[in-house]
């Protein structure tokens, strides 16, 4: 089967590629704004692209699990580097906006945090995220116990939809982009409202029915 | 002479306009390898009301630009406004004027003395730019038309042709494009019709053929690529307003103490100061203090 034969190539296929390969566009975001490679607006330009990248990373995250338990694809051994990535492209975005964008002016900067919704929200999503990537190595997942662990990084949840809300909130009039993300976000939670329920239904099904065996 | 042809009337010798149009031509010519591309040379004059800042970048001037008839993207007009066909051009001006009529471009240059203005240009998006618009007053094109003395308003609206400008087969926005202004504000010396941009004749990108620049006010007022021009006796309704009331008013005075609902208006951005340009703050009016007089007595925080 295809998915055994993927999976096959995942478990020879090392995760540790991610950290180095990873930062690379952010680095050539970098050099080319510095050397008048993005236009008018290179600020901007940075801007968008890295809380692009950022959120691009999130959803690839959030389809680990999805693709798991829908297509039997097992890429949990990277979701690790998937979610490091995307925390340091939302640190990224974030520093870009304040050190580039608002350079200076810091009073402004944060008022707009308290003040302006779609900034509010951003800097939310950044905030839920710190906790897991804290905790985003084996010895806090051992400190922490499985169950615990788990539950923490449902914080994810949050902090994807806040950071698509966070792209739907900034834009003038009603362009498909940020939709498009808000939708996969919201389809990927919808993916995990399914599957639970599926899986209690069987449990429900399973006490029902007495197994041969009890009988 | 047996030859003469009695016939020839004066109106057959070159007009003048015409022969002082060659001759910036010919001295234009000189600049021309510096320009890059053959764009006809404006012939203009010199203006008072022109900002001594430097001019952006023709470069980024016309690849970074808000025109959603051809897409949300700053780069989207500069890439798609070439299939935009700007001659022959007519602008329909109707409504409470004494000689309503389709006016071809020609007809609306003729006798006019362009200026240079170099202003500046604020983005409702907090970012700025100084602009080097070769135009005309909006007041002289309304004084040959005649005003009635009922009218109040002056309502504009960009070209329709989804063939050519490919946005306007969405719904992004409720096309045609319109924007409008009060007369008051129409007659001012500073609001300007601009045909064109750094000398030369202004590109499809920035709203060729002939556009509003109004430069105390949030770019989205100086509307592009203009056909129609209406006087009126109520406020038109305008694309933006209409859309979202709250967060994009008819005036749209350049104002730092009235923010956007979902951002600030204290401060701006230059486009083309690179990447570590940093902000600085917005001016009231956007600088242009002399319109103060035209709201005496209006509260801005309500006509924002």
């Amino acid at each position: 089967m295809l998915a055994d034969r993927l999976n096959a190539l995942f478990r020879k296929l090392p995760a540790w590629p991610i950290y180095i390969v990873g930062p690379l566009p952010g680095i050539w975001l970098y050099w080319q704004g510095a050397t008048g490679a993005l236009g008018a607006d290179p600020v901007r330009a940075i801007e968008h692209q890295t809380g692009l990248y950022a959120l691009q990373l999130i959803i690839a995250g959030l389809a680990v699990t999805p693709l798991r338990g829908f297509a039997g694809l097992n890429l949990l051994k990277f979701r690790r580097a998937i979610g490091i990535m995307a925390f340091a492209y939302a640190g990224l975005h974030l520093f870009t906006w304040a050190a580039l964008d608002m350079g200076l002016y810091w009073a402004q900067a944060l008022g707009d945090i308290v003040k302006r919704p779609y900034i509010t929200i951003g800097m939310a999503a950044f905030l839920l995220l710190v906790p897991l990537v804290a905790t985003s190595n084996d010895r806090a997942v051992r400190r922490l116990g499985a169950v615990r662990w788990r539950k923490l990084h449902w914080l994810t949840y949050p902090a994807a939809l806040l950071a698509a809300l966070h792209f739907v909130w900034l834009v003038k009039a009603w362009p498909l982009e940020p939709f498009v993300y808000l939708g996969a976000v919201l389809g990927l939670l919808g993916l995990r409202v399914v599957a639970k329920g599926a899986r209690s239904a069987s449990r429900r099904k399973g006490a029902a029915a007495p197994s041969p065996t009890a009988s | 002479m047996r030859g003469h042809r009695p016939d020839l009337k004066w109106s057959d010798v070159t007009p003048k306009h015409v022969f002082m149009n060659r001759r910036a031509l010919i001295a234009g010519a000189a600049g021309l390898a510096l320009a890059g591309p053959a764009m006809a040379k404006l012939a203009y004059s010199r203006s008072d009301y022109s900002t001594p800042d430097a001019p952006t970048n023709l470069e980024d001037i016309t690849s970074y630009n808000n025109f959603y008839e051809f897409g949300f993207g700053k780069g989207d007009p500069a890439k798609y406004a070439g299939a935009l066909t700007t001659d022959p051009w007519s602008i329909k001006i109707d409504g409470l004027v004494d000689r309503p009529g389709e006016y071809g471009l020609d007809d609306i240059l003729k006798g006019v003395s362009l200026e240079e203005r170099i202003y500046r240009f604020r983005c409702v998006e907090a970012w700025a730019m100084i602009v080097p618009w070769i135009g005309f007053p909006l007041s002289g094109l309304l004084d040959r038309v005649g005003v009635q003395s009922k009218a109040k308003y002056v309502a504009f609206e960009t070209l329709l042709r989804p063939s050519e400008m490919r946005a306007q087969k969405t719904s992004a926005l409720d096309w045609p494009y319109r924007e409008g202004l009060r007369l008051d504000e129409a007659r001012h010396p500073l609001t300007i019709l601009a045909t064109g941009l750094y000398g030369e004749e202004i590109p499809n990108q920035n709203g060729a053929p002939i556009r509003l620049v109004v430069p105390w006010k949030y770019g989205f007022k100086s509307i592009k690529s203009i056909v129609r021009i209406s006087l009126t006796d109520r406020q038109p309704e305008t694309t933006w307003n209409a859309l979202q009331p709250e967060e994009y008013g008819f005036y749209a005075n350049v104002n730092p103490e009235v923010d956007h609902p979902r951002w600030s208006q204290a401060t701006e951005r230059r486009v083309g100061a690179g990447l570590f340009g940093g902000r600085q703050d917005t001016l009231k009016f956007n600088g242009y203090e002399e319109v103060a007089g035209l709201y005496v007595g209006q509260d801005l925080a309500r006509d924002y």
